[in-house]
């Protein structure tokens, strides 16, 4: 397609057409914002509404029936770069579609949303889409009083925004502050005696507050884990191991990354270490811990751990 | 346990990669309706209604149970809904039958859905707070590295997860609601498949389905003019537990023990594997199918993979687990665990189809939830209890 024409011919103020009784009136009640056909002989609606029956080259009777304006997508050829004539300016489809009451199809745009340049055709742009016309609110009395078409209403879109001031409590505040300094705490638990890391102020298990402040190593063992083949912003790459680790003074396990050694080298009892960011970007967060990396120790036999998976 | 009850209706609709004909009303509806027309009854007969769901953020619905209350012809009556994560089903179930066995009401209908295909279960399970102290994974993640704990523990062989992935699917084949269609489904196929979260492979995962699942329970009476045959509640327990707490057993937590234990001794069970017919179980990783028959107490500890092994658990086994298919196969997670405990009453009605346990008399169903931290189990029966 040439980028531009280096000639035009343009009849001035374009020519005059009589439309006739039957055109006509489709024209008219167009500009109504009403979608209407003819019926034949036959009994058939064509819609646009032809003066002669295509079938017998009878005249068409003169009973008008209202149609859609809801219609039926019967084929359609997508555009994915719309020329500066077109009725859209971004890739649309031209459909032949089937008004509801019709018997047969017009062609229109058929509008599918917001696309790039280019794009490939949505995958709901199918036969047997449901489609209605939008009309433009200045009319004339011509196709062009049809915008285009558009899918009907399947899907709304429901945005969720909810925030929230969240307060870590005591425990939580005291644990969250040790770590911005680099150190790990946990409660001692004056009934079963564990040590609970975090601590939550409480054991879960005995039901009574906790006080007593254990530090804990950030060095511990794996007690088990995943290799994930999906990819998470937060892991280093694919595949990437979550780990159960047992720190070192703690009783409970903690979920945290495991990197520094390929994924299928990762081992139950194998002794890791807790790879600290720099000191510069501590905040009160778990993630002052980018991972735990190896340490180069003998593998905790799985006898000693197995109380804890 | 209070007065009888009895399941006199089930309804499912076809589990199914995306429902988008229908508005989450329409699909409750479809189940709704289904299961009053197995209990020839009509909304009007309905004393109250109980719903389930998933959690609020999987599909970003706060309150169904304003929104569903003309869906399911609750205006005017007591509703109310059931959140235990993702064994509200079961648990819904259980209050439903709590509001018949108390005397309360006659007739309660209850109901457990999920719209995965416009929901987000990933995104819900791995939202952080700001002052979360643990990597946040979603459930493949969160659940493999205790299937590896339980690897270890039992000694059980690799290919157990692959048996169960297989047996189910080829159940599912005979479950015409079933999601997951895969004929010719075999150990090669499923071995095939990428690991996504290792130990787990894709095929040895659930899908993910829309669908509900609805149940019309009854009171004795009620029950005396039901058109088909009842299942009667046998036993009803759940449990629960913290999902972080120091000597927590990860791979056969203690809830699960005691709910079990708590459904037996009231459905009067000393050894569920030779007295139960079969059981609904919710397995949405393989390898859980091994796990959950040591702590539902089939077997001793360690020994749950044997029976898997043996075939024990195939439909033509002693003790077949998910006839249906499982939630390997179908999983709306909100439905999962209801779609358990009306397969298991279908059963003992003798109207599970194709998949149906020759001359099953009394089955359990069960689901888990949460960090396997919330269960509830049912017992059925054709016997009134
Ligand atoms: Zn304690």
């Amino acid at each position: 397609m040439p980028s531009s024409p280096n000639h035009v011919l343009e009849f001035p103020g374009g020519y005059t057409r009589s439309v006739g009784p039957v055109i006509g009136r489709f024209l008219s009640e167009l500009r109504d914002g009403r979608l209407v056909g003819v019926r034949t002989a036959g009994g058939r609606v064509l819609v646009p509404p032809t003066e002669y029956d295509p079938d017998t080259g009878a005249a068409v009777t003169d009973e008008w029936v209202e149609v859609g304006p809801a219609g039926t997508v019967q084929s359609w050829s997508w555009v994915p770069n719309p020329r500066p004539d077109h009725p859209l300016d971004r890739p649309f489809a031209w459909a032949l579609i089937k008004p509801d009451g019709a018997d047969t199809a017009l062609l229109h745009a058929l509008d599918m949303g917001e696309f790039e340049a280019g794009a490939e055709p949505p995958r709901f742009l199918k036969t047997g889409l449901r489609v209605r016309p939008k009309w433009r609110a200045e009319r004339g009395g011509g196709i062009g009083d049809i915008e285009c078409f558009r899918p009907e209403v399947t899907m709304i879109n429901a945005p969720t925004r909810l925030e929230y001031t969240l307060d870590p409590g005591r425990a939580l505040s005291r644990f969250l502050e040790s770590i911005s300094q680099g150190r790990i705490l946990g409660h001692r638990c004056p009934v079963c005696d564990s040590v609970i890391v975090p601590m939550k102020g409480m054991c879960s298990r005995d039901g009574v507050p906790t006080t007593e402040e254990v530090e804990v190593a950030d060095t511990g063992t794996v007690t088990t884990f995943a290799v994930n083949n999906i990819p998470d912003p937060r892991a280093p790459e694919v595949p990437f191991v979550s780990a159960y680790i047992l720190l070192d003074g703690a009783d409970l396990t903690m979920l945290a990354l495991v990197a520094g050694i390929p994924a299928d080298q990762v081992r139950i009892g194998m002794r890791v270490k807790a790879a600290w960011r720099p000191r510069e970007e501590w905040g009160p967060t778990m993630n002052n811990i980018r991972w735990f990396e190896p340490l180069d120790e003998p593998d905790v036999p799985f006898e000693r751990i197995k109380d804890y998976v | 346990m209070g007065n009888p009850c009895a399941v006199i209706g089930v309804g499912q609709t076809a589990y199914k990669t995306k429902r988008l004909d229908v508005s989450m009303a329409g699909l409750l509806r479809e189940a709704a309706q289904r299961a009053l027309e197995d209990a020839g009854l009509d909304w009007a007969d309905i004393d109250a209604v109980v719903i389930g769901k998933a959690p609020d953020l999987f599909e970003g619905m706060m309150m169904p149970e304003a929104y569903l209350a003309d869906a399911l012809g609750a205006r005017g009556k007591p509703m109310m809904r059931v959140h235990t994560a993702g064994s509200v089903g079961g648990s819904t179930a259980i209050v439903a039958a709590g509001l018949i066995q108390s005397g309360v009401h006659d007739r309660v209908l209850t109901v457990a859905w999920e719209k995965q295909s416009e929901s987000n279960a990933t995104w819900a399970l791995t939202v952080d707070s700001p002052h979360s102290t643990s990597l946040v994974v979603g459930a493949g993640g969160y659940f493999a590295p205790h299937i590896r704990a339980y690897m270890r523990r039992s000694g059980a062989p690799d290919h157990i997860g692959t048996l169960v992935a297989v047996k189910d699917r080829q159940n599912a084949l005979k479950n015409p609601y079933a999601h997951l269609k895969i004929p010719g489904i075999s150990r090669e196929m499923v071995e095939s498949t990428p690991m996504l979260w290792e130990p787990i492979r894709y095929l040895e995962t659930c899908p993910s389905s829309d669908g509900a699942c609805a149940m019309v329970l009854a009171s004795e009476s009620a029950a005396r003019s039901a058109p088909n045959p009842p299942a009667w509640v046998q036993g009803t327990s759940m449990r629960s537990e913290p999902i972080f707490f120091a000597g927590r057993d990860n791979v056969l937590p203690q809830g699960g023990r005691d709910a079990a234990a708590d459904v037996y001794r009231q459905a009067g069970i000393t050894d569920p594997r030779r007295e139960l017919d079969c059981a609904e179980v919710y397995v949405p990783f393989s390898w859980y199918e091994p796990m959950w028959l040591e702590n539902l107490g089939f077997c001793g500890e360690g020994e749950g993979w044997k029976l898997t092994e043996a075939g024990a658990t195939a439909l033509d086994g002693d003790i077949p687990w998910n006839p249906s298919g499982g939630v390997l196969s179908s999983n709306p997670i909100g439905a999962s665990g209801m779609i358990r405990f009306a397969e298991a009453a279908l059963q003992v009605r003798g109207m599970a189809g194709e998949h149906q346990v020759d001359g099953a008399r009394r089955a359990l169903g069960h689901a888990y939830g949460g960090g396997a931290q919330f269960f509830a189990l049912w017992i059925v029966g054709s016997d009134k209890p």
